[in-house]
């Protein structure tokens, strides 16, 4: 075979080329890895089906973590949404249910991710901009109006203060009769990729990782049906990263939530079967299938053999994934839907258990409700319309699809290991080596893309004048609004309870308990979350981020 | 203009952490023998103005992806007035919308630099505008 190749290569392609006055050229993925002219049966030498694929829900899962795949059940269709006034966003999310999304995915407003309430100086000009703004339960309450938490799944986007709002999500279930024991979503709570890439982070590291593992602890007790994390490469991904570095520092962060919760005397299978994943999808269709394949089997060997996990349930690694914002272009913003729709297949190919797909006007703002129908309208397209979901992984097998997801999980096993040679992701991330990975893959694209090494339609090739698009605005009416609420609910609420709620939390904080149960009596006195989160720093400290570039 | 370094303080107003563009732009001006000095996260007003004067640079580059530029920048302006730094260019980037950029040059923002721009650009307009 290989001589054939060989022969097929210097007298056909190489000679092709060279006919045609084109030359050899490299050839590299978005992420910068070399891809060959062609893939054979030699590239997968020692390649075994049992050992390498399997079967659909069979370790180590690389074909899919369900028997029946698209056929038991589409993936979740899962919009992320939110913006100004928790009314605005009810109505919103109402709007999408009626269109046939199928879960609900909460955006809040950056003062809320920071964990500061909507008059703090720093949240000035902020307010319901990025998200939804929520200051306190009273939020909460109206953000969930008429929608019954017994029925729906709900991811939050939440990082530092996940903690808080998970709890005040269980006391409006609580408040709807509906019990902790079968309400149903995601918090995202993954503190690690806030330090490497996405930024949004309050406390320090080791009291951020003994929230988490609170969360995990609660949960495997009083939530059963929540995933506790979704540890992210998302973000790391649009902060500059490859594709091997997503799937790398994500798993390791996987490795890194799994070791502390053992620490903390948690058994594997109690809380690893409520870890889940969430991936980005790229331009670079192949690559990003390769990864999905890769990470799966990855995380499945990972769990079974360095960690002894037994609960099959444990290997598995679930993942939503959103297609990727940074690759949407202001210019001739229509085009994003093309991209949109190429990412999003990706991930189906890639058997995603969930999906946001990103609207055409998001480098702008936030979508407008066109924009997102049209988002919601591709997802249905690739489900309804074009066949991908007959066959189960439908490219597994291919050699230039098996040899990729080989590589990705070897190159990423590379810096898993590095990673643990320098004591941890929390110590790597001390020392500043996944951060400073980062910044340089996302210079090196910068400057492959000035050298037209790699084309963007419409920026830098085929640049055209391009029309202006509708775009969502956000009223200043909404942080007046927001205001009076906050001012109100502080008025109303009993403040000696909330000072007492505050008080013991504080306590259960320096005498190092697991602050969920405090956390739901704060939030159930309507104490806001700025003042939960200046209670906690008062004994963990605040974080600052070394300043380098 | 080799005889004296150009000084550029790229800040990061406002309360989003996206410093993927801030960390391009730094790296690409000092590839391009200015010197860049990069203020970190979520700096308000006060504190972006006080260090530029400090560090007596002749161009703040503003990065911001929060939305919040209409509220912030007008702040920067002002306060870059009150305490002497009006001899200073302002510039710039993230997500701005096009029809908010008319607006942001009359309070004196000197350039709106769009997703998209390659960061030649960017070096030649400041090599360009301070004469």
């Amino acid at each position: 075979m290989k001589k054939d190749y060989d022969r097929w290569k210097k007298d056909k392609y190489l000679e092709g080329l060279k006919n045609s006055g084109i030359g050899r050229k490299n050839h590299t993925t978005i992420s910068g890895k070399k891809i060959k002219e062609l893939y054979i049966p030699d590239d997968l030498k020692g390649f075994d089906y049992k050992n390498d694929l399997s079967f659909p829900g069979e370790y180590p899962y690389t074909r899919g973590i369900h028997p029946t795949m698209y056929h038991g059940r589409l993936w979740t269709m899962r919009q992320f949404s939110g913006f100004g006034s928790a009314e605005d966003t009810n109505k919103r999310y109402k709007y999408l249910l009626k269109h046939g999304q199928t879960g609900l995915s909460v955006a809040f407003h950056l003062p809320t991710l920071m964990g500061v309430d909507s008059d703090h100086p720093l949240a000035e000009g902020e307010i319901g901009k990025c998200g939804v703004a929520i200051d306190s339960l009273a939020d909460m309450e109206i953000l969930f109006k008429g929608i019954p938490l017994d029925k729906i799944t709900t991811s939050m986007t939440i990082n530092p203060p996940a903690a808080v709002l998970w709890a005040m999500y269980i006391a409006v279930a609580e408040k709807q009769g509906v019990s902790s024991k079968v309400i149903s979503g995601t918090i995202q709570n993954d503190i690690l990729k806030e330090y490497i890439a996405q930024k949004t982070f309050v406390f320090p590291p080791g009291p951020s990782m003994k929230l988490i593992v609170d969360t995990f602890e609660y949960g495997s007790k009083e939530v059963p049906r929540w995933n506790t994390i979704s540890i992210s490469g998302y973000h790391i991904r649009e902060a500059g990263s490859t594709a091997v570095q997503e799937l790398a520092f994500t798993i390791r962060d996987g490795i890194e939530y799994v070791e502390w919760a053992l620490k903390r005397g948690l058994k594997i299978d109690d809380f690893a079967p409520r870890l889940s994943f969430f991936f980005n999808s790229h331009n670079d269709f192949m690559e990003e299938i390769a990864k999905f394949r890769a990470a799966r089997r990855l995380w499945a060997k990972i769990m079974k053999e360095r960690f002894g996990a037994e609960n099959k349930r444990s290997w598995l690694l679930r993942f939503h994934t959103q297609t990727s914002g940074v690759s949407l272009m202001a210019q001739q913003p229509y085009n994003n839907v093309v991209r949109v729709a190429i990412q999003a297949l990706a991930a189906v190919l890639g058997g995603t258990q969930s999906l946001h797909t990103n609207s055409l006007d998001e480098t702008y703002a936030l979508p407008s409700e066109e924009a997102v129908t049209i988002a919601l309208r591709t997802q249905q397209i690739i489900a309804h319309e074009s066949g991908v979901t007959n066959t189960i992984d439908p490219l597994g097998g291919s050699y230039f699809i098996e040899k990729l997801t080989n590589e990705m999980e070897d190159e990423a096993e590379d810096y898993i290991k590095k990673i643990d040679d320098m004591g941890g992701m929390v110590k790597a991330i001390e020392m500043g080596f996944p951060q400073k990975e980062v910044i340089d893959s996302s210079y090196d694209y910068q400057k492959a893309l000035e050298k037209q090494e790699k084309i963007i339609v419409g920026v830098n090739a085929f640049q055209s004048e391009h029309e202006t698009i509708p775009l969502l605005e956000i009223d200043e009416h909404v942080a007046k609004h927001q205001l009076q609420r906050l001012k109100e609910v502080k008025k109303t609420r009993n403040s000696s309870k909330v000072k007492n709620t505050l008080r013991e939390l504080k306590k259960a904080a320096q005498d190092d308990k697991n602050l969920m149960p405090y956390l739901l009596d704060c939030v159930r006195e309507y104490a806001t979350l700025g003042e939960i989160m200046d209670t906690m720093a008062e004994v963990y400290g605040r974080y600052q981020e070394p300043i380098t570039y | 203009m080799p005889d004296k370094r150009i000084r550029v303080l790229i800040a990061k107003p406002g309360l989003d952490g996206h410093d993927r563009g801030a960390k391009v732009i730094c790296r690409a001006l000092r590839d391009a023998g200015f010197e860049v000095i990069y203020t970190g996260l979520r700096r308000n007003p006060e504190e972006i103005v006080s260090s530029a004067i400090q560090e007596d640079v002749s161009v703040i580059g503003l990065s911001i992806l929060s939305g919040a530029h209409n509220v912030l920048f007008p702040k920067i302006i002002n306060l870059l007035k009150e305490q002497g730094g009006e001899g200073i260019k302002v510039i710039a980037g993230g997500i701005i919308p096009e029809k908010d950029i008319p607006g942001l040059k009359k309070i004196g923002i000197s350039e709106v630099f769009l997703p998209g721009t390659p960061t030649n650009k960017i070096v030649e307009w400041i090599r360009g505008n301070l004469k």
